[in-house]
């Protein structure tokens, strides 16, 4: 992918983008740290780094959306500052959102001149817009229909127009959030097709990303961030997918557990053929084929997003799919009509779900009232027609003092407590439910390295019980040193299954971004 | 981390939200001419001084201790049931049903049969709010409010046209028998010895209002179904992980809440009236929102609430009376009340919460 | 027996001067909630309204001059909704129920504080009302059979602000479809983060909705108390802000459909007006009670979703916060 922009470094050119120095913080989380970058015009820059990177916080600061802690901006080598969007609209750049940003009733028209409108009457501005639009539309190949409502179009097209929206204001820089992670892959071609007709013209492109192959694809320079902080800027045509994985991922010290080996016996759960299809018409689980079996931890690797949550919520009873799931030879209503949470705790099913604050705990509850959330019913907590608060606070109080939650306080509220110790509280209670399925999600997001191993160690506690545990975690380190068994998700579908000991991070994370053998 | 005591969240906002509230209608009083000190004076010497007016402030806070209870439950499940008033005007149908077409030999027994009448049919009229809601997602405050104004057209026709006796030009019903007729307190106390005005309302249904506080109380916080209305109430996404069913809570959640507003009706058309008119509620189902507002739906915040707003009531019938003072003063404050504790609560608690983190750090 | 003619045309001709408070009232709500203000105060605006005109126009002695007292009491009001739900992000429901009872008991302490007439005022004299206005052609075209009549009836003849509720719904379509602010408005109660990506201010953008909300509502009200009737009574709009709800969700948010679903309702009350009729024309007694719980049971039927789907604006009611 040559062009004359990028051959050579030419000193005197100034950079279209460049940050220095930016950093940014919310409360005690550092998302942003010193970060400086240099990207010259004419070029497709991607920024890749997991999840929580902190990838969106800096375009965000770049959209005017938040204002940078420390650090300065410099567009075309001028020092802009960006207090608010209009500010970048006016420096000249675009944004893609991740979600769009677009009026779902409006014509594709409507939307490209909302805010940019020529003066107070619309017939002018459709006018307008109308033959700017056909324009751009020749030259970039960005064919839309104008009178198109937006909300009958394929998501490929409405990202065309968040698109044609930032040209339509003179956008060169142009930034897309993960913008292939709702097309197909037909799509996916096509807007490389279109971003490289871009370049050509000289727009420069910052494409953020978590896939590798995208990378490789599209762009002449990449930055990988992680937890924050640049780890790395290189040429593309000077480094390979492997390399980046392992800057992605990091070389850290791995906390691998002392675990004796597996033994795992009979199959407890079969998942055969299961589809999951969200409320917007997507295909999230693309028919996958899994079988669990006792004594063994079964680990799902994958960025999230890739449809390991509907996994979860699938077999927590409260998404509703297609397909055959079995469990110890009793097949599992998955309509929904005659099963829910309750049902499945019922079979022996517990949950500790990805999202504590939203669903695993009530953030107003307190820690005891927490302790039977979801097992609120059992008769062990009822005493004749109430709920028996004296043996529920006693259970609490037990369940504190042997998972170390800090403070031992079943009185205090949920959301008074550390990330850590809520989770704590929420694995003790579906731990010591003994079920013979535990479903973990993202066990240790937002935990202190202390809580982590206590969690860790518990969960192969359970497993040496002989019980089956099903682990989502998008921390590959996690799913490596807990897991008896991989399987890799991407895209809603099962990229492969493989034996820690059999392979190593680089391996597992090619395949968490899509590369599979054949690809590579 | 904890950004105010919990003590604060509970009572200081309220009680700044009060004193605001407090501090604009004396500012009314003033704008029409009047004294606000004196008016003060007035109000509790009309409301508190004596045996009668105690009598019509709880007979008051009676009404609004159901209506109160009746919000109450249906904000611990996020709902915002306006339909109290038409609720409990189907909860006067209801006893005057039972009391009319039913021979009680005992007002005991009359009252547990009007109780359940009322109860009944009160849930009954929260039902079809309830699910739609539930089940087609449509806004429960207009339709409870829509229910409020068929409610008053369903019985104006049956006063009017269906249960009123031949001869009479009200709209009402016929006067309930003699063996329906509830005590006053008067009536309760006279035996303890305790001189009670005869003349004043209050009667036997304030003890099942307070019973009421007690079982809700016991409902929302003792009870399997009450922690699942609260849990629903916080977070419905959590109550789906757990198993809750919304549609179930939603529906029950109002039933309650609907059956409570139609109680208010053993204080007003059985134990006062004693027989069925047509506007008994007389807005106390909206007073129940200010009530449950500033009582953080807590009952003990609720009954404590409704024997102010009681006070209120009273206090506003003796203005009226001797200065110029209309009792629509009572809306206007009811109204402030309303606003300051729901609708402008980031206004006092923002600064509040700023007030703490300043002191916490200080000591921190 | 009954002239159809003559009963229809006295029915229709309430139905104009009925519907016109309703249809005031729908608009207003139409610009609020088309920015994502839900607003359940319209009967509080429009009691507040026409209790500050009837006043001022009795004072005064100068109508227009109670028209202009009663946009401002209505735009007061409004404010204060905007600062609660905007500003405050408070809960827009409760507010909205708060600033109606604060209008019902304020009218009356402030009526019976001026006037000592038991809270409403005194009845409107010649200057302080609005009066009849008889279109021109209106002798010309009553030789004409049917049209004549009509002409005189039900167009000619009413106070001006029924025809200034009229020409609203031309005006309003045309701002809200025609122009730069109204595609804004509508975005802003669609989709708030487009427009705030897009660099135009959300805030100012709702505020500008909310006001336009309270000088509709003041007009409604006003004409309640100076054209409908001549002068203010404790409670008079009488529910109608519910019932301009209740239209405007039948109206599916749209203008012109808000000016037949305000007349629909319109018609339902003049019709309620007259028993008499309904029995002569349909032979059977329908009862009055009936009739006028109508437009609410109409209004539930609408909301389950029976009448087809009533789609809200995508963002109303909730305050408008920046996703992280």
């Amino acid at each position: 992918m040559d062009n004359a922009n990028t051959a050579g470094r030419q000193e005197t050119a100034a950079p279209a983008i460049e940050l220095r120095g930016i950093s940014k913080a919310f409360g005690p989380v550092q998302a942003n740290k010193d970060i400086s970058i240099r990207v010259m015009p004419g070029t497709i820059h991607g920024i890749i780094g997991e999840n929580g990177a902190g990838k969106s916080t800096l375009m965000s600061i770049l959209f005017g959306y938040y204002k940078a802690d420390a650090g300065e901006i410099f567009i075309s080598g001028q020092k802009t500052q960006i207090p608010d969007s209009q500010a970048a609209i006016a420096a000249g750049i675009g944004m893609v959102f991740q979600h769009f940003k677009l009026v779902q009733n409006f014509t594709v028209l409507e939307n490209v001149i909302l805010g940019a409108e020529d003066g107070a009457l619309l017939n002018t501005s459709l006018r307008n817009a109308r033959a700017t639009l056909r324009q751009l539309a020749q030259e970039y190949e960005l064919e839309v229909d104008p009178d198109a409502v937006i909300e009958d179009l394929s998501v490929g097209h409405q990202q065309r127009v968040e698109i044609l929206k930032a040209l339509y204001r003179q956008a060169e820089i142009l930034i897309l959030d993960e913008p292939t992670g709702v097309l197909t892959p037909s799509e996916a071609d096509q807007l490389f097709r279109i971003l490289r007709r871009l370049r050509e013209e000289g727009k420069t492109i910052i494409l953020i990303t978590h896939k590798l192959r995208e990378i490789m694809d599209i762009t002449d320079t990449v930055s990988v961030m992680r937890r924050g902080e640049m780890t790395a800027t290189v040429k593309t045509s000077e480094t390979n997918p492997q390399e980046l994985a392992e800057l992605m991922v990091g070389r850290k010290v791995l906390l691998r557990i002392e675990k004796a080996p597996a033994q795992p016996k009979d199959v407890v759960l079969e998942i055969e053929n299961l589809r999951v299809i969200d409320d917007a018409g997507v295909e999230r689980i693309k028919g996958i084929n899994l079988n669990l079996r006792a004594g063994e931890v079964l680990g799902i690797a994958g960025v999230a997003g890739n449809g390991q949550s509907e996994l979860l919520e699938v077999l927590g009873g409260y998404q509703p799919a297609s397909g055959k799931i079995t469990m110890n030879g009793q097949e599992i209503d998955l309509t929904g009509k005659k099963s829910d949470g309750q049902s499945r705790r019922a079979r022996g099913i517990a949950h500790v779900p990805e999202d504590r604050q939203s669903e695993g705990l009530i953030m107003d509850y307190t820690a005891w009232e927490n302790v039977v959330f979801g097992y609120h019913g059992d008769p062990r907590f009822q005493s004749g027609l109430f709920m028996n608060n004296a043996a529920i606070k006693e259970d609490a109080t037990g369940k504190m003092e042997r998972f170390d939650v800090r403070p031992p306080n079943p009185r205090l509220m949920a959301k008074n407590f550390s990330g850590g110790n809520q989770q704590k509280i929420v694995v003790a209670r579906e731990i010591e439910r003994d079920p013979d399925i535990l479903l973990v999600g993202q066990p240790t997001r937002g935990v202190d390295i202390g809580a982590i191993e206590f969690i860790h160690k518990q969960i192969i506690a359970l497993r040496d019980r002989g019980k089956a545990i099903l682990l989502v975690s998008v921390e590959l380190d996690e799913v490596l040193s807990l897991s008896d068994r991989i399987a890799v998700m991407f895209d809603g579908q099962i990229m492969g299954e493989r034996l820690p000991q059999n392979t190593d991070e680089r391996e597992v994370g090619l395949l968490m971004a899509g590369v599979t053998e054949e690809a590579s | 981390m904890q950004k105010m005591p919990v003590w604060a969240d509970v009572i200081l906002i309220p009680l700044v939200s009060l004193l605001l509230a407090a501090l604009l209608s004396a500012a009314v009083i003033v704008g029409i001419g009047e004294d606000p000190q004196a008016a003060l004076k007035l109000m509790i010497s009309g409301a508190l001084g004596s045996t009668y007016g105690w009598g019509y402030t709880l007979y008051y806070a009676t009404n609004f201790i159901f209506t109160g209870l009746a919000v109450s439950v249906a904000f611990h499940a996020k709902l915002f049931n306006i339909g109290g008033e038409g609720q409990a005007m189907l909860g006067g149908l209801g006893v005057a049903l039972v009391a009319l077409y039913i021979p009680w030999p005992h007002w005991s027994f009359a009252l547990i049969g009007c109780t359940i009448g009322a109860a009944l049919l009160g849930a009954a009229w929260a039902y079809i709010p309830a699910i739609l809601q539930a089940k087609r997602g449509s806004h429960i405050v207009i339709t409870t409010i829509m229910f409020n104004f068929i409610a008053f057209a369903l019985l104006n026709y049956l006063l009017v046209n269906v249960m009123r006796p031949a001869g009479s030009m009200d709209p009402a019903t016929a006067s309930f028998p003699e063996a329906t007729h509830l005590p006053t307190l008067h009536m309760l106390l006279e035996p303890l010895g305790i001189k009670f005005s005869k003349a004043a309302p209050a009667n036997v249904s304030l003890v099942f209002a307070l019973l009421a506080a007690v079982f809700v109380w016991l409902l929302i916080w003792r009870t399997r179904l009450g922690y699942e209305i609260r849990a629903f109430g916080h977070s419905e996404s959590a109550a789906r992980y757990a198993g809750i069913n919304p549609v179930r809570i939603t529906v029950i959640a109002m039933m309650v809440s609907g059956a409570l507003a139609g109680m208010m009706s053993l204080n007003t058309t059985m134990g006062e009236g004693e027989r069925l008119i047509l506007n008994s509620t007389e807005g106390a189902g909206f007073i129940g929102i200010a009530v449950a507002l500033m009582g953080r739906s807590h009952p003990v915040g609720v009954v404590v609430a409704s024997i102010l707003f009681g006070f209120l009531y009273q206090g506003g019938a003796e203005l009226a009376l001797w200065t110029s003072i209309p009792r629509d003063l009572i809306v206007v404050i009811q109204a402030l009340v309303i606003l300051f504790t729901g609708a402008l609560d980031n206004m006092v608690r923002m600064p509040l919460e700023r007030l703490f983190l300043m002191f916490g750090r200080k000591e921190g | 027996m009954f002239d159809v003619l003559t009963d229809l045309l006295t029915v229709l001709d309430s139905t104009m001067r009925l519907s016109t408070p309703l249809l005031l009232a729908c608009l207003a709500g139409l610009f609020s909630e088309r920015a994502g203000i839900f607003d359940i105060g319209l009967e509080g605006k429009m009691l507040a309204a026409a209790f500050f005109s009837a006043a001022f126009a009795y004072v005064t002695g100068n109508v227009w001059l109670g028209l202009a007292a009663g946009i401002g009491a209505s735009m007061l009001l409004s404010l204060l909704h905007g600062v609660a739900s905007i500003t405050f992000r408070g809960n827009q429901l409760i507010s909205g129920v708060a600033i109606n009872f604060l209008a019902a008991g304020m009218t009356v302490l402030i009526a019976q504080s001026w006037f000592k007439q038991g809270g409403r005022t005194p009845a409107l004299l010649s200057g302080g009302r609005f009066e009849n206005i008889t279109l021109p052609f209106t002798d010309a075209l009553s030789v004409v059979p049917i049209i004549g009549p009509f002409y005189k009836e039900v167009v000619s003849g009413h106070t001006i602000l029924v025809y200034v509720a009229l020409m609203m719904v031309p005006l309003t379509w045309w701002v809200l479809f025609r122009t730069r602010f109204g595609l804004r408005l509508r975005a802003v109660g669609e989709a708030p983060e487009a427009v705030d990506t897009a660099g135009v201010s959300v805030i100012g953008m709702r505020y500008s909705a909310v006001i336009i909300c309270g000088v509709l509502c003041g007009i409604a009200g006003a004409y309640m108390a100076t054209g409908l009737q001549a002068g203010f009574v404790k409670d008079m709009t009488a529910g109608r802000g519910y019932i301009a709800l209740a239209a405007l969700i039948f109206a599916k948010w749209r203008p012109w459909y808000a000016l037949s679903s305000c007349l629909l309702f319109g018609f339902l009350q003049a019709v309620a007006l007259r028993p008499d009729l309904i029995k002569g024309y349909l032979g059977f007694e329908v009862q009055v009670q009936l009739l006028d719980a109508l437009p609410y049971i109409l209004t539930v039927v609408i909301l389950a979703g029976f009448v087809g789907k009533a789609i809200p604006p995508r963002a109303g009611g909730e305050p408008y916060v920046k996703e992280r």
